[in-house]
């Protein structure tokens, strides 16, 4: 923890990576609460895991038809929206499908990756490492790219922000109300997908769902309004991502990996602080609504 | 409260507000409702009632235009159900809701003024006062701020109807709307029902016949075909030498059969 403070001064790299966790919270924090909220975490795991798809592809295509400046993180943003629309699709025109199509999505854009690599010459190990997240690898590029989803995240989640807390909320009755919630649920796999690949930096494909969820329904069990919660869980995000950093780079820990056991802890942590805490206070409250209604 | 239509366009009293003809709706096998026709018209106060899996929610979802029927046509204040919808004022049973959301019950009640060409970046003021106006109606106005999951079954309830009400419907439809509530505040809604039918029309989805025959003016049975009564056909005097004192053992089976019905018009 020392040693990682001191070096922070020191190293680039190292800053870095604290500054693409940091800035990857703000997406995380707001985007996951939706995803949470809206239920759609297999959606998301599914996205996340076809993006090796893209990064394949991209990274081929670079190598074997020399378009240098296709950067792998581009092929996943392509793979990333392009899964968000057809699951998207399907599970409005198709909803019997849904389930298929999202593990059918997840594996075969994990194949059609793995193949691309395969047949891509050269060295190739940093495409694995995608896998698990290569935070100490982000290079000032990789930085900016964040940065950009970033304000394009932010800025739509806050521009529709009550049709779509109106959609997560209760879908039959904004649809009632002549809300387009088809368009909307579109939009927020898109931004889900791109929150994916941003967040893909910090802890890799495997990973990221966890990241995505964990933050959010921690944050979830002490929020009373949407907002709070995305604060909340950006928050918590900015903590676990630094946390995880500073623990792993001492004793040279895989940070990714670290990161994810912190988010596990915090999240137990999170709910049976929530359990204790609840029980003392409808005891406290006797006087007032049985206990049952206040920890429900 | 604030019209968010034409105000030339409110209901008139015997204006046709739904109007079914012919209506056959079936999923994937045999019909879930056949040959519906019935109307409901402008200031009625109508309960749907039937057995479990007879149709009522599927009925509700193709007069909303949720679903599309196989055959027959609907109208929704003489437009089709997509476009009549936005002067409806609907109410989803509670178990539709996820209860733990983080949503606060004037978040909850101002969706109610969300409509099809507006994404509000903030409500305006107009929105707001119909949102504290609709509240303060259900007797919420102190309970404003508070998160939806710490509210009672019936004040859940209130926020919903105070939803449904924030955008000046001219129909307010209720699923199932006493679920979650205890007796002791069904009469209390029911009453608070009956004054706002004054101005408005009411249709409500119940398994509970007997309790709501005291303040609707007309019942609809449903159980594949759909056949409507005045109330005054069934009265709580009829249900009680029917069913003996415990209205809310019902058996809608026995009611809604043709036998039933022909006995009950002799």
């Amino acid at each position: 923890m020392v040693q990682f403070l001191m070096d922070l001064g020191q190293f680039g790299f190292l800053r870095n990576a604290l500054a693409v966790g940091l800035l990857a919270s703000v997406a995380c924090g707001i985007v996951g609460t939706y995803v949470v909220t809206r239920r759609i975490t297999a959606i998301a795991g599914s996205i996340a895991h076809c993006v090796l798809g893209g990064l394949g592809v991209a990274r081929w295509l670079q190598t074997v038809h020399h378009l240098e400046g296709l950067h792998p993180l581009y092929g996943a943003v392509i793979a990333a929206l392009l899964a968000a629309v057809l699951i998207g699709w399907v599970s409005i025109r198709a909803k019997q499908h849904e389930d298929t199509v999202i593990s059918a999505i997840w594996a075969i854009g994990m194949a059609v990756g793995i193949l691309f690599i395969f047949k891509t010459p050269g060295y190739n190990e940093d495409l694995l490492s995608y896998l698990f997240g290569n935070i100490l690898m982000v290079t000032d590029e990789d930085l900016w790219m964040v940065a950009g989803l970033d304000v394009v995240i932010v800025a739509v989640s806050l521009l529709f922000y009550h049709p779509f807390l109106a959609t997560c909320f209760d879908e039959e009755f904004a649809r009632l109300r002549g809300v387009p919630v088809e368009r909307y649920y579109i939009l927020l796999l898109c931004l889900t997908a791109l929150t994916v690949v941003l967040l893909i930096t910090v802890v890799g494909i495997i990973l990221v769902i966890a990241l995505l969820t964990l933050p959010a329904a921690i944050a979830g069990t002490f929020s009373r309004k949407l907002w709070h919660m995305m604060i909340l869980a950006a928050l918590t995000t900015a903590a676990l991502t630094a946390g995880g950093l500073a623990l792993s780079y001492g004793p040279d820990l895989p940070a990714g990996a670290t990161t994810i056991v912190l988010a596990g802890v915090a999240y137990l942590a999170a709910v049976l602080g929530k359990r204790l805490f609840g029980r003392r206070r409808a005891i406290g409250a006797s006087g007032g609504c049985p206990p049952g209604e206040e920890l429900s | 409260m604030q019209d968010t239509h034409d105000p030339g366009a409110a209901a008139v009293p015997g204006e046709s507000v739904i109007d079914l003809k012919g209506v056959s709706f079936a999923y994937d096998g045999p019909p879930v409702l056949e040959d519906v026709t019935f109307q409901v018209r402008a200031r009625d106060f109508l309960s749907i009632v039937g057995p479990n899996a007879g149709g009522k929610t599927t009925l509700i979802k193709l007069i909303l235009g949720l679903l599309q029927p196989t055959r027959g046509s609907i109208r929704l204040f003489g437009e089709p159900p997509a476009k009549g919808r936005r002067r409806v004022g609907y109410m989803p049973q509670q178990a539709a809701l996820s209860i733990h959301f983080p949503v606060t019950v004037i978040e909850v009640v101002l969706m109610g003024r969300l409509t099809a060409g507006r994404n509000p970046v903030f409500y305006r003021r107009a929105d707001r006062a119909a949102g504290a106006e609709a509240l303060a109606r259900m007797g919420l106005a102190d309970l404003k701020d508070r998160p939806f999951s710490a509210l009672s079954g019936g004040q859940r309830q209130r926020t919903l109807i105070a939803r449904a009400l924030v955008s000046a419907p001219d129909l307010l439809l209720l699923d199932e709307p006493t679920a979650n509530v205890d007796a002791a505040r069904e009469t209390e809604f029911y009453e608070l029902l009956e004054r706002l039918s004054a101005d408005i029309t009411i249709v409500l989805v119940t398994h509970d016949l007997g309790f709501v025959s005291r303040y609707v003016r007309s019942v609809a049975c449903v159980n594949r075909r759909v056949l409507v009564h005045p109330t005054s056909d069934i009265t709580g005097e009829m249900i009680n030498q029917l069913y003996g004192s415990d209205v809310r053992m019902i058996r809608h089976d026995h009611r809604c059969a043709p036998e039933g019905h022909a006995w009950s018009n002799s």
